[in-house]
């Protein structure tokens, strides 16, 4: 059964079609690699997955529920599907502990010492228990980064859309984020990156999504797809990043 | 000659003045800067229609002199039935003085904050609300802090202007002493050490509160 489904997608920015017409189809435990250029389309394509972004046409759902951008359909949404972002997007003024259990509590009406509870779980998960009490200026890129997907993983989501996560990390901390969603993958959870880490979408990814001029131009197998590509938009792709 | 001695007998003019400067000070203070925190972040989230009354707001206080606007809620005001005391017509006055300038400062808080940030509160399940009071507001008004604190100053400074409208503050009492004793230059000069005094009193505290509310930066 599709845990994400999208049906001939559109999307507009003003006169610009940057969605041409997208069909996905997402099951449950795939771990789903968007490629392609920049401006192809594929950070939009995750947007409109969990709402951040308005398509036109077509129609998106998420575990039998349709996508909108209404607020009250976002947040509806945010109880099945997570997001992690390029820049991270911790919140400063909290500590780790905090922005971990912040909508656990306030989202989900859970007790502190049940969030607290959760929340040094997902930290243990992600190899930074010992952080709780750390304010996130005072950790590395990778580690932030690490809070971020621990934070998302405390809503107990379905599915975990992973927006260039490691794109605005030092190349040595690439590695230790890589490792823990490797291990989220193990576990069975669902994942959809947009992603320059080919190796990752080979090794880990189940299925590949190759985006051009906002449609989706080859799909398949990860590994398959990544040795044999069969257009030459593809191939030239994989030739200048690898 | 000068004669500081001849104040003395005053000392329960000017301590009386002083208590009324503060609590004015005080409660102006807190409904300008909450008044300015909606208006902001109106301006800054706001529909097109409420952005506009708003900004209308702001200019109006901001383009005007502010001894006009208090004349106008004191003495204009009752033409309209709205009559205020001198006391009532002063918070008001001072409040919606503050809250104009607070706006726009505010706002450029509020302006600092990321998309990302937002987003991230959106994609966990916050509430718009919920956003703004737990996400938004305390790393917003980090930024702006200095800036509030200072307007906040003058604007306890310029409600020297409320003793036009008899409202018994520190200049009301320096005005009454003079009159008095004719001691103009002792009694402006103690009037001019209280507010001088005041000013750093009120710093000390808002910087205190600062302190507290951003404690997360300074925490190593």
């Amino acid at each position: 059964m599709s845990l994400v489904n999208l049906h001939q997608v559109h999307k507009y920015y003003g006169d610009l079609h940057v969605l041409k017409g997208i069909d996905l189809d997402i099951k449950a435990g795939e771990v789903v690699s968007i490629i392609g250029k920049s401006g192809s389309g594929k950070s939009t394509l995750l947007r409109c997955i969990n709402g951040l972004e308005e398509y036109q046409q077509g129609g998106i759902t998420v575990d039998g529920n349709e996508v909108t951008t209404e607020d009250i359909q976002v947040r509806r949404l945010a109880l099945s599907v997570g997001m992690i972002f390029q820049n991270f997007n911790l919140f400063p003024h909290m500590t780790v502990g905090e922005n971990i259990m912040l909508a656990p509590t306030i989202v989900l009406k859970k007790s502190k010492a049940e969030a607290e509870e959760i929340a040094r779980a997902m930290l243990l998960k992600v190899g930074l228990e010992e952080k709780f009490d750390s304010y996130p200026e005072k950790l590395s890129g990778g580690q932030q980064q690490r809070v971020a997907i621990a934070r998302a993983l405390a809503m107990s989501p379905k599915v975990l859309l992973c927006d260039e996560i490691t794109s605005a990390l030092d190349p040595e901390l690439v590695g230790e984020v890589l490792k823990v969603l490797e291990q989220l993958a193990k576990e069975g959870m669902t994942l959809v990156l947009v992603t320059h880490e080919m190796n990752f979408a080979r090794d880990v990814g189940s299925k590949v999504v190759f985006m051009h001029q906002g449609k989706v131009w080859e799909e398949g197998d990860s590994k398959t797809l990544l040795s044999d590509p069969q257009t030459d938009e593809l191939k030239q792709f994989i030739g200048a990043v690898l | 000659m000068l004669y500081f001695s001849d104040l003395l007998q005053y000392s329960d003019t000017f301590l009386s003045g002083l208590r009324t400067t503060v609590e004015l000070t005080v409660l102006t203070t807190i409904l300008g800067v909450a008044l300015g925190t909606t208006c902001a972040a109106i301006r800054q989230y706001g529909n097109t229609v409420s952005q506009r009354v708003v900004a209308s707001y702001v200019e109006l206080i901001r383009n005007t002199p502010f001894i006009v606007q208090l004349f106008f809620i004191f003495f204009g005001l009752p033409a309209i039935g709205m009559k205020l005391s001198p006391w009532e017509a002063s918070i008001i006055a001072l409040t919606i003085n503050l809250g104009a300038y607070s706006t726009e400062i505010i706002r450029a808080g509020l302006g600092s904050i990321s998309k990302g940030q937002v987003e991230a509160a959106k994609v966990l399940g916050l509430t718009f609300r919920q956003t703004l009071f737990r996400i938004i507001f305390i790393p917003a008004f980090e930024k702006i802090y200095p800036a509030l604190v200072s307007q906040c100053i003058i604007v306890m400074l310029g409600s020297a202007v409320i003793s036009q409208i008899s409202v018994a503050d520190l200049t009301y009492a320096a005005n009454l002493v003079q009159s008095r004793n004719f001691r103009a230059f002792e009694s402006y000069l103690v009037t001019a050490l209280l507010y001088l005094g005041l000013s750093i009193i009120l710093r000390f505290v808002l910087d205190a509160i600062g302190k507290r509310l951003f404690a997360y930066r300074a925490i190593k």
